[in-house]
């Protein structure tokens, strides 16, 4: 037997001692960056919660903004504007999506079509929102001369489509492939079966995906710049520049006036308790999802 | 009716499904069927017929064709419309400092700095906090705390950049004034990256704020390239006789290395696109200097200010030929990132929204 090299109690010990150290040392530094994360979180919200909510009051929601000097004064047609545009977004975004997710889990699954499309989809969802913006800009205000609510809603549709794409298709991946295949020897058609059996089933995981879509560009304001532009007054002609709530939280953020700047933390609260609700429900819609854990 | 047909089913039910299980055709089966159940009928009266399936397949491959389309089109928007920039500065619009609009001269670098240096900045803030929550959540954290915490960090995902800007203006510009910026200024001053005077607006501010927002990209991506490791890899590791720690230095980072670096550069890809919440706090002022106090300007934030002031076709063009450069560089970038994610997820469902 080769003679191994002798180790003295005393090396083993620090042996030991060096990686139980290391150990520990990893746990509590990343329990301490749990913590640490957890930090700006809680200071956005907290001070959100703190400005915001002194700010709102009844005429912030029913009146349009006053001019500077006047106190009082909402943003009344910011909220409608935002819902406005909204609606145009994901009466574009969310079906092209769904249709292009069900191409990809129905159709297109393996071949190279497919994973070309997919692939597109995971890029086009990195795209920054300002390029949505110019792109909505040079295709319809360029060529209408004039800013417009419909600009802003095909921009922020244009970035609804990838990420709505990629949810459905995950969630039709999810359908058992048992149930597509009763559906068959039943003698029922390959389209009938899309629509009522897997689009059925995989349909609450279907409405997360649009509703996080929706919340992610619900409060998008870059592509918003120069499509909808923003507004003063009351507007709701989808061929006029129309006010956003984001877009007014920019403005008035960056004005001089503590009037506005007041006005802005309650914008910014109210944008927020919006996405924070949709994002909570999605998660508890998700959590009791029917077709949780149905992986293939 | 409806009784009678359904009765009969289980005697003949084993050599029917078993047919009718892989046919298409519904004329095929007619002949070896029992007694056809009227919802039978039904289905096929309404379902039958290539032109409805035909029709269906059709719309769906259109509607996957539109991304394709989104793409080109946006290129092709793009390209048209910085022609005239492209023709007039060529490659030297990349590598030149001026930028005057007065003078109708036009050169991207400060920007492209700022945007670069930014970046990487908030990159270097953020890696090393959301890998070591991406490991406390997976291997560390108690069952009941994982939810909770992993829900909170996501929900920084969820604030808009412009609450992010807000926030940043009236609440982390002041607090990097008057208490961060004195005491990187006395302990770093000496590097020269941290100079007096700091009006809390500036390259430094962006960073800390970019940082926060692309930390729960890279920590939930590489949480999610992580977890694709098998469970048997770490109970070799420990079988062995590894700490913890030891177990996810030899079996879950280096497995997923490859993945991790793409969480990191899909991270570094949204922080080069980020615009309002830079925009609001970086001070848009085209220079470069090595002093991280001092106020700069990025491509995206550039857009965002002067694009509805741009006075003149050659302004507006140079403008979108900022656009397009940026809309490549993130195509790229994010290109490269999803192909080293997908490398290591490949197989497994992680999702990689």
């Amino acid at each position: 037997m080769p003679a191994l090299p002798v180790r003295s109690a005393n090396h083993e010990w620090l042996l030991k001692a060096r990686r139980n150290f290391s150990n520990h040392l990893v746990t509590a530094l990343s329990i301490l960056s749990t913590i640490v994360v957890l930090v700006p979180l809680i200071a956005v919200l907290g001070y959100l919660i703190y400005k915001g909510a002194s700010s709102l009051n009844w005429a912030f929601f029913t009146r349009v903004p006053v001019p500077v000097g006047e106190t009082g004064g909402g943003m009344a047609n910011s909220i409608v504007g935002s819902g406005i545009i909204l609606a145009i977004a994901s009466l574009m975004g969310i079906p092209v999506g769904i249709g292009a997710g069900v191409y990809l889990a129905e159709y297109g699954a393996g071949t190279w079509f497919g994973e070309g499309v997919r692939f597109t989809a995971d890029v086009l969802n990195g795209v920054p929102s300002i390029v949505m913006g110019i792109a909505g800009y040079a295709l319809i205000v360029a060529n209408q001369k004039h800013f417009s609510a419909l600009a802003g809603g095909v921009a922020l549709a244009i970035m609804m489509v990838p990420t709505v794409a990629r949810t459905t298709e995950e969630m039709l991946r999810t359908v058992p492939h048992a149930v597509r295949e009763a559906a068959f020897g039943l003698g029922i058609a390959k389209w009938r079966t899309v629509l009522s059996i897997s689009l059925r089933t995989a349909m609450p995981g279907i409405i997360t995906g649009c509703m996080l879509a929706f919340a992610r560009v619900a409060g998008e304001t870059a592509p918003l710049l120069f499509t909808a532009f923003g507004n003063q007054f009351w507007s709701t002609n989808v061929n006029q520049p129309i006010a956003a709530l984001p877009l007014q939280i920019y403005v008035y953020a960056l004005s001089p006036y503590d009037e506005w700047h007041r006005l802005a933390w309650a914008g910014a609260l109210v944008l927020i308790a919006m996405i924070m609700v949709s994002v909570t429900l999605v998660r508890i819609f998700a959590s009791r999802g029917a077709i949780k854990g149905g992986h293939h | 009716m409806i009784e009678q047909d359904s009765i009969p089913l289980p005697q003949t039910q084993v050599p029917q499904t078993v047919v009718a299980e892989f046919v298409e055709d519904p004329a095929a089966v007619e002949p070896a069927a029992a007694p056809p159940s009227v919802i039978r009928n039904f289905l096929q009266a309404k379902s039958s017929g290539r032109v409805a399936d035909g029709g269906f397949a059709g719309l769906m491959v259109l509607c996957a064709l539109s991304i394709f389309v989104i793409v080109l089109l946006i290129i092709w928007v793009l390209v048209a419309n910085s022609k005239l920039s492209i023709h007039a500065f060529g490659w030297k619009f990349f590598a030149s400092q001026v930028w005057d609009p007065v003078s109708g001269d036009f050169g991207a670098l400060p920007f492209i700095w700022g945007t670069v240096v930014s970046s990487l900045l908030a990159v270097a803030m953020a890696v090393p906090l959301a890998l070591c929550v991406a490991i406390f959540l997976l291997e560390i954290c108690p069952q009941f705390l994982r939810g909770p915490i992993s829900f909170l960090t996501e929900l920084l995902a969820a604030i808009p950049s412009v609450v992010y800007g807000l926030w940043g203006v009236f609440v982390l510009v002041p607090i990097m004034r008057d208490n961060v910026g004195p005491v990187l200024e006395k302990y770093l001053g000496w590097t020269g990256l941290f100079v007096e005077p700091n009006f809390g607006v500036g390259m430094f501010t962006a960073s800390v704020i970019l940082a926060i927002m692309i930390f729960p990209v890279i920590s939930s991506i590489s949480r999610d390239v992580m977890r694709v490791v098998p469970v048997s890899q770490r109970e070799a590791a420990l079988a062995l006789g590894a700490t913890r720690w030891e177990m996810i230095r030899i079996s879950v980072l280096r497995n997923a290395r490859i993945g991790i670096v793409g969480s990191v550069i899909l991270g570094l890809g949204r922080a080069l696109g980020e615009t309002m919440a830079v925009t609001m706090v970086i001070g848009n002022h085209p220079d470069i200097v090595k002093n991280l106090f001092a106020p700069a300007y990025t491509l995206a934030s550039v857009i965002a200010n002067e694009f509805t002031e741009a006075t003149g076709d050659l302004y507006l063009s140079a403008l979108i030929e900022i656009g397009l450069a940026l809309f490549l560089v993130t195509i790229v970038v994010n290109a490269i990132a999803r192909i080293l994610v997908w490398a290591v997820t490949r197989g497994d469902t992680a999702r990689t929204a």
